[in-house]
């Protein structure tokens, strides 16, 4: 019985580890297959043209989140075309912010009109194996061969209140970088966030 | 420099009733600005007091739960080696519009202060290097004592922490 016990306890903090590690730069990151805001799935594999990713854990209730809207649509109409489309995933429990749920998330996109995919982690699976632990969160990820590899991991850029006064454009700097042949540097940045709402069991 | 605005709301409320006058002067609510290095010493002081630092925004969902177990602790150690700042990280843009409204509201006791330092990622590993950025977090420390934590606290799980540590 002790034994037992025991093992269940071991069992347990390895799977607690395993999942607060998610990924880091350099780590291979795995295709999802989420619902989009206009109710079709979305994965990366849809994309077979693309250079690589800028996924973005975001939502509709959180003010940095809201705060980086604008910087968002920037990025994704400067770099769809230069092959690193942005896909943005909400990964909040809607029964915790009412706010983030998939009507709201339909609401929100049609009125600031996203030109990128808005996509729910409704099983919260997705931003547990990246490891996201703040909205917003980008994972900008690089076709490297037939694999998709986690290239820079942060903040979009250094001044969540003001766009304008940001002097450190991460995510830009870090595709830049990546069209060059180049890695990343900052290759890895902080952000103060809104923590992610997981799902009471 | 020194960024320190200090905001200041009074409300002065004077019935006269009977010939008697009652006055009622209650509400100040103050919150000064401070960037990063001039809140950094917070984070250091070396003086036998126990610190409880919460990061926190007046929008956060779990912070603004937690908050009545933070005030409740402050209450208890009010009149110990004890301190508790809650750092804010709302827009400066909503100090008047959120926080001070939402400090008034919620009638909060603790003093609360608003970190102005969108730069985060040059100061959030020189609070801890554990710290993702997520709020709420909190720190507690006394003297050499530190301990870190990302997410919310209950107030049993507070006290637990404190109490030791209350000469």
């Amino acid at each position: 019985m002790k034994k037992s016990i025991f093992l269940l306890l071991f069992v347990l903090s390895f799977t607690i580890t395993l999942m607060a590690q998610g990924y880091k730069v350099g780590d291979k990151a795995q295709d999802f297959e989420l619902m989009n805001i206009d109710g079709k799935t979305v994965s990366m594999a849809d994309y077979p043209d693309a250079k690589g990713f800028i996924v973005i854990f975001t939502c509709n209730h959180c003010p940095y989140s809201v705060a980086y809207e604008g910087r968002k649509i920037a990025l994704a109409k400067k770099f769809e075309s230069l092959g690193y489309p942005v896909i943005a995933i909400n990964p909040n429990d809607s029964t915790i912010v009412p706010q983030d749920s998939f009507s709201n998330m339909v609401k929100r996109a049609a009125e600031k009109d996203f030109p990128y995919p808005y996509l729910l982690d409704a099983d919260q699976t997705v931003f547990q194996q990246y490891g996201a632990t703040r909205t917003p969160h980008v994972f900008l990820l690089n076709k490297e061969s037939s694999d998709l590899i986690v290239r820079y991991i942060g903040a979009i850029d250094n001044n969540y209140e003001n766009a304008k006064k940001a002097s450190e454009h991460y995510v830009e700097a870090a595709i830049e970088a990546l069209l060059q042949g180049q890695n990343p540097d900052p290759e890895f940045t902080k952000a103060i966030g809104c923590s992610i709402k997981i799902k009471k069991s | 420099m020194k960024i320190l605005v200090s905001k200041l709301i009074k409300v002065s409320v004077f019935l006269l009733s009977f010939g008697a006058i009652a006055e009622t002067q209650a509400q100040q609510v103050e919150v000064r600005i401070l960037d990063f290095e001039n809140f950094e010493p917070f984070l250091h002081k070396n003086n036998d007091t126990i610190y409880v630092i919460n990061f926190w925004a007046s929008w956060c969902v779990p912070c603004i739960k937690e908050l009545p177990d933070f005030e409740k602790l402050n209450v208890k150690y009010a009149d110990k080696n004890f301190k508790m700042i809650l750092v804010s990280l709302d827009f400066k843009r909503t100090l008047d519009s959120k926080l001070i409204p939402f400090i008034t509201e919620k009638n909060l006791k603790a003093s609360v202060l608003l970190l102005h330092a969108p730069d985060a990622n040059a100061w959030i590993n020189k609070v801890n290097p554990s710290w993702s950025g997520a709020i709420p977090a909190t720190l507690i420390y006394k003297n050499e004592f530190r301990l870190f934590h990302e997410g919310g606290y209950t107030y049993s799980e507070l006290d637990k922490i404190v109490k030791p540590l209350i000469n």
